[in-house]
């Protein structure tokens, strides 16, 4: 018991963590979400089979009519819906940030770490920073397999701004998820409610299909829906054309939810018994 | 033990809990709880399930903050103080747990980080302490692998690495098989001989008895009796024996014999017809050898002795004259298998 003999003195002037401690405990806990990955591998499919399927799915299925309305063919919608899906990226992470948080509430590790003299934030900067990992991996995958299939990446610099900004929106929608974390009981209610929120929301804008066909009442829906800002600015940043009015509304879009969402999610984690 | 010195406000109270209240929605939880545990004792909480327990564990170790009174554990204050207190508190039960996809040694590593140890003293830390509780194969394999027994030992070694000055065991080994809940006590009683104060939740009296030099039993929200637990004990009767004679017709003049005896003291003997056995209430080890002395003198054979712990309903029987509250402890009282000696 001889190594307890900190006095309390000391301990007090310990009591405010300093930058070097916030990242050494961000550290250990990025460590022990990489060795997740190590233990189950099968948790790094998703990253690989969405890009896969949704590219493939979307361009040999739907690319030969949607891709005439854009008049080309599938040649015209590889370059449509790839940014499209590059925007999606970011709110996967969102998702697994809040599921990830919902399990380690189930299994008491979190209990464990809010036992501990840690800031708060050490657990959420570590889920980030690999799920940011994670999406970097999928949007490789993704960058491949729409080159497969004909994506022409013409503008490095915009394919970077385009990746930046769905990471942006992502960490918007990620205290969504946070939130549906801590409230929902178990990981799949929190997937469930996610797709189920996440779902027409993607597809009532232009990630996947332009939107001048659908009719007015869907159009004033999707016109003002963010998921059709991001996609459209990672659109113009990745093959061109105007991105910058997108670009901010995406940015004031991310700041709106964030300023909402932040102090709800932050509240029911403090309050969470 | 110099920290004593070092922490006037403690003055030889490692916890102190005054008036604790913590109510969700129209529940409380805790209802004025008052506790004191002493530096370097084992302190039991016991109490029925939805008793309180664990949410006064929570609130002593920051994961939650009571509605009123106050709580302070080696002189910090559970709400004024947390950051100071997460650093000398260990925690471990039923639902602060470790990463089952984490192989041990990972896991015991990670902790030891977390609590700023530089990465060798990490490692190890991380190393003693799977040595000492007999982990040191599985090390590498993820806890989701280990045994129940396996899970509580590497629990207990996460909970050790910071050498916290104060450890919660919140119902250590609630759900565990009798082999495996000697194991955990063994290993409870080895720390406490360290040297550490430990406040310990348990539904079971016989739990309490094996760590617990004091006691205090909760019951919707609130103390309804504590002291050592010898006095305790004598309050609730100790331990029955519990004779059967071979011949069912020997039972009645048995009772009666050991009656006239006179040398329990306490309660009378009654009789369990049912089973064809003699209860008799004894505090002591003399009174047992008394009485088992008695009934070899009357001559009378016996087909078996037994003695047993009070149960938790029993308990709460004779302390507050109701059953324990919870649904859990609906089971009849005679159910006594849980805690026969």
């Amino acid at each position: 018991m001889s190594a307890t003999a900190l006095a309390p003195t000391d301990l007090r002037a310990e009591a405010r963590i300093p930058l070097r401690g916030h990242l050494r405990h961000t550290g250990a806990l990025v460590r022990r979400n990489l060795l997740w990955i190590r233990q189950d591998p099968e948790s790094m499919f998703d990253a690989i089979l969405f890009p896969v399927i949704f590219t493939l799915l979307f361009v040999y299925v739907f690319g030969g009519s949607i891709g005439q309305s854009l008049g080309g063919g599938q040649e015209a919608y590889v370059q449509y819906v790839v940014p499209g899906l590059m925007a999606m990226m970011g709110m996967n992470m969102a998702q697994g940030v809040g599921t990830g948080f919902n399990q380690d509430f189930n299994t008491g590790v979190m209990d464990r770490f809010r036992s501990l003299p840690i800031g708060r934030g050490s657990v959420l900067f570590a889920k980030i920073a690999v799920e940011l990992l994670r999406m970097l991996f999928a949007t490789v995958v993704l960058m491949i397999v729409g080159v497969l299939v004909g994506f022409d990446i013409t503008n490095w610099t915009g394919l970077l701004a385009a990746v930046g900004l769905s990471a942006v929106f992502g960490s918007a929608l990620m205290w969504v998820f946070l939130t549906l974390g801590v409230v929902m009981k178990n990981a799949q209610s929190v997937q469930a409610m996610g797709f189920l929120v996440l779902m027409p929301l993607q597809f009532g804008s232009s990630i996947f299909a332009p939107t001048q066909s659908m009719p007015g009442w869907l159009q004033n829906f999707t016109d003002y829906n963010p998921l059709s800002a991001l996609a459209d600015a990672a659109r113009g940043l990745m093959v061109g054309g105007p991105a910058a009015h997108d670009v901010w509304l995406t940015l004031a879009w991310s700041a709106a939810i964030t300023a909402v969402m932040a102090p709800v999610a932050i509240h029911k984690f403090r309050t969470k018994a | 033990m110099t920290r004593i010195d070092k922490n006037p406000s403690g003055a030889g109270s490692a916890v102190t809990v005054r008036g604790l209240v913590k109510h969700y929605g129209q529940t409380k939880a805790l209802d004025g709880v008052d506790l004191d545990v002493r530096e370097g004792t084992v302190m039991g909480v016991l109490g029925p399930n939805g008793a309180g327990k664990t949410t006064l564990v929570r609130i002593l170790s920051t994961l939650i903050q009571p509605d009123a009174g106050q709580a302070t554990v080696v002189g910090y204050d559970v709400v004024r103080q947390p950051r100071q207190l997460r650093r000398v508190i260990g925690l471990t039960g039923q639902y602060a747990s470790v990463d089952e996809k984490l192989p041990g040694w990972e896991n015991l590593y990670m902790i030891g980080r977390l609590l700023d140890l530089p990465r060798k003293d990490a490692r190890a830390r991380a190393d003693e302490l799977l040595e000492r509780f007999s982990l040191t194969e599985a090390a590498r394999r993820p806890a989701a692998t280990y045994s129940g027994g396996m899970r509580r030992r590497l629990d207990l070694a996460a909970s050790l690495i910071g050498h916290p000055a104060v450890l919660y065991l919140d119902e250590p080994t609630t759900g565990l098989d009798p082999r495996t809940r000697n194991e955990v006590w063994d290993e409870v009683k080895r720390m406490v001989g360290d040297g550490v104060t430990v406040l310990l939740t348990t539904q079971y009296m016989e739990e309490a008895e094996q760590l617990a030099s004091e006691l205090t039993v909760v019951d919707r929200g609130k103390v309804i009796a504590n002291g050592a637990i010898e006095e305790l004990k004598a309050k609730v009767g100790g331990r029955t024996l519990r004779i059967r004679p071979l011949d069912p017709l020997q039972l009645r003049p048995l009772a009666a014999h050991l009656d006239e005896l006179g040398i329990t003291g306490l309660a009378s003997t009654t009789v369990d017809t049912e089973r064809g056995a003699a209860l008799v209430p004894i505090l002591s080890d003399e009174q047992l050898t008394a009485v088992v002395g008695a009934v070899t003198a009357r001559g009378i054979t016996l087909s078996s002795i037994t003695t047993e712990l009070p149960s938790l309903d029993e308990v709460f029987l004779s302390l507050t004259g109701h059953r324990a509250s919870a649904p859990q402890d609906a089971t009849p009282a005679d159910d006594r298998q849980e805690v026969a000696v």
